[in-house]
């Protein structure tokens, strides 16, 4: 009997040896005492986990980081373990393999750093249910904890959703939440920023001073096509292109058509407008309207002369085309974003030998513009027509401002194109965007 | 009046593109929610002009073939197409109006062989627009449109099987002359483009730019 007591002792100690397969954690304050990691043997807890709310992003996802395990061979893996208490259970949320998911895949949440391609991270957004295929999201402000560990590549421990082959040591805790800037489009922001302080600042300048604008062939035309169109008596067409009223180059169109108006109201012509979307067509109903009563013609505005051609692309194409060969209008002005239609209106306008010019910044079909057209707005000419139309200063103003703006992205693109050259990245990550 | 007409667009149009731009950067959960509500207006809001749009182009077909114009034949083509579509759409295949809309039936049936046929007999049309628009531009009667009928050469060979044929240079001009002088053309348009973008977006949020209302400057 006097024994019991240590065969007691003895029969725990085993109990407890054989439920715990992994020896407990040596602390890393005494590594001379850290046993020789068997990799093949054992599931290990990874030291250096850092877990925090991702970064930039709208809530509902926590990011972990590790470095690279000294002794991972290529066929190791580790594995990402989540409880929503710091006792657990822990599930299984992912998986990263030796050479996988480095912080230095992801430069935008974390930088350009060197070491950087010693870090493994991974981003945790489902909370695992058990025995369930589907989890649900991290939910924001509530507590999760994570764990690594590095599982060995021969099964004899297999990390499951169950929990089984959590490793041992410490949780880290993490916090989801959404953010309320991104700091990844920083650059973007203050290069964006610079360059509407610097079109203010030219607005601004306009109102006192008169500034030369360069001369753009393409809208000169436009007078003379109107000029043409008044002495043959015939109408003039605008096409707008296919994009709706919320794309930039719609807008841009949408201001030339006003600027046209007021001059077929002032001359006494007659202007239809085909539209493919009715947004679009509603838009321009009004601004034609708007700029006959300015001209103090309302009586001359006809609103059936704005109209729906038809939705579908090809269908438009087809519609424009049969009133350019009908009608035989004297000068087109196609205007805003085209796609495989552009080739197909104005090669159909050029043979009926009306004054063309055409606007848009779709460089893919800028060649067919330049080949059949008379005249072409190239890209940005097409934004800057409505502002050289009206000679207005603080329209012409931004004019000068773009002009800045260009002049500096030359400047940072030759000495980027330099240091790049030289093996020196840095202003190529500053203006990489994310 | 004015106020309706003039200042409330313009309080409308900078506080929409202040709250577009702030939307970019801020990628809270509450923001992106404005997004997608924001869209989902504009979408009500299409779906709503989808009626003027169809009133627009019916009446533009009624008054051609009231007033026989030319070619209101096609206009007859397009109100009964239209007609057609609409009373099959309205059928859906025998479930009526109010189901989903039928993978088959008459609908689709016209739909695959009529509209379809037809997108793709004008799309086809290009390829007889893009030898005649290349006949014109390469001609070579200036420097440039000599440079342009050479580099078009050796990029039509560098694609075809024949180039590599005649020489290995040629696919290797043709990549160059792709992926250099073509790429930084493309890439200074974009460039202009973007800061045209960003100074047309500028004068509509401030109000500098009112022509998309209609009319005067100031």
């Amino acid at each position: 009997m006097r024994y019991l007591p240590l065969c007691t002792v003895i029969l725990a100690l085993c109990a407890q040896v054989h439920s715990q397969p992994e020896p407990a954690p040596i602390p890393e304050s005494r590594p001379e005492l850290r046993p020789e990691p068997k990799l093949e043997s054992r599931a290990e807890s990874v030291a250096g986990v850092e877990a925090f709310d991702t970064p930039n992003d709208a809530g509902g996802s926590i990011t972990v980081t590790w470095p690279k395990h000294p002794e991972a061979s290529a066929s190791t893996m580790y594995t990402v373990f989540l409880a929503d208490a710091p006792s657990g259970p822990f599930l299984l949320v992912a998986t990263v393999g030796a050479d996988g998911s480095l912080k230095s895949d992801n430069p935008g949440m974390f930088g350009h750093d060197a070491d950087n391609s010693h870090t493994h991270f991974a981003h945790i957004e489902i909370f695992p249910a058990v025995g369930e295929d589907e989890g649900t999201p991290l939910i924001d402000g509530k507590a999760y904890y994570v764990k690594v560990g590095l599982s060995p590549a021969d099964d004899s421990v297999i990390p499951s959703s169950d929990g089984f082959g959590v490793p041992s040591g410490n949780a880290i805790e993490a916090v989801p939440g959404g953010n309320f800037f991104n700091w990844a489009k920083l650059n973007n922001f203050i290069l964006g920023t610079f360059i509407c302080l610097v079109i203010l600042g030219y607005i601004s300048v306009a109102r006192r001073k008169e500034l030369y604008i360069r001369r753009i062939a393409g809208l000169e035309a436009i007078d003379e096509a109107l000029g043409r169109a008044t002495e043959m008596g015939k109408p003039v067409l605008f096409v707008h292109g296919l994009k709706g009223m919320e794309s930039i180059p719609t807008i841009a169109a949408v201001n030339i058509l006003s600027r046209v108006a007021r001059r077929t109201a002032r001359l006494g012509t007659d202007l239809r407008v085909v539209n493919n979307e009715p947004i679009v067509m509603a838009v321009s109903q009004e601004v034609v309207k708007e700029a006959y009563l300015e001209e103090g013609r309302p009586d001359a505005y006809n609103p059936d002369s704005v109209f729906m051609a038809a939705p579908d692309q090809f269908s438009y194409a087809a519609a424009v085309a049969g009133m350019m060969v009908r009608d035989r209008p004297a000068a087109h002005i196609m205007m805003g974003y085209f796609y495989a239609e552009s080739l197909l209106l104005a090669e159909t306008g050029s043979t009926t030998g009306a004054i063309q010019i055409a606007g848009t910044d779709a460089y893919t079909q800028l060649p067919f513009f330049v080949t059949t057209c008379d005249y072409t707005l190239m890209g940005e000419e097409l934004y800057a027509a409505s502002a050289y139309l009206s000679r207005e200063p603080r329209l012409l103003g931004s004019l000068k401002g773009q002009d800045v703006g260009k002049l500096v992205l030359i400047f940072g693109i030759l000495v980027g194109t330099l240091m790049a050259t030289f093996q020196m990245p840095f202003l190529t990550h500053l203006f990489t965007s994310y | 009046m004015l106020f309706l007409t003039r200042t409330l667009p313009l309080v409308i149009a900078f506080s929409c593109g202040v709250l577009a731009i702030a939307i970019y950067y801020v990628p809270h959960s509450a923001a992106q929610g404005m997004e997608e509500k924001l869209t989902l207006w504009l979408r009500i809001v299409a779906a709503f002009a989808y009626f003027l749009g169809l009133y627009s182009l019916l009446n533009l077909h009624w008054n051609r073939i009231r007033q026989h114009q030319a070619g209101w034949g096609y206009s007859v083509v397009a109100a009964v197409g239209f007609g057609l579509m609409f009373f099959f759409a309205v059928i859906n295949d025998g479930d009526g109006p109010f189901a989903p809309q039928a993978k088959q039936g008459a609908y689709q049936w016209m739909f695959d062989n009529v509209q379809v046929a037809c997108a793709s007999t004008m799309f086809s049309l290009l390829a007889f627009f893009i030898s005649s628009a290349a006949y014109r531009t390469f001609r070579a009667r200036s420097p440039e449109a000599t440079i342009l009928l050479v580099a078009a050469v050796v990029v039509m060979l560098g694609r075809v099987p024949i180039g590599a044929y005649i020489s290995d240079l040629i696919p290797e001009a043709m990549l160059w002359l792709l992926s250099v002088p073509n790429l930084a053309a493309k890439r200074g348009i974009l460039l202009g483009v973007s800061l045209g973008a960003i100074g047309t977006a500028l004068r509509i949020i401030f109000g500098i730019e009112r022509s998309y209302l209609g009319g005067g400057e100031e």
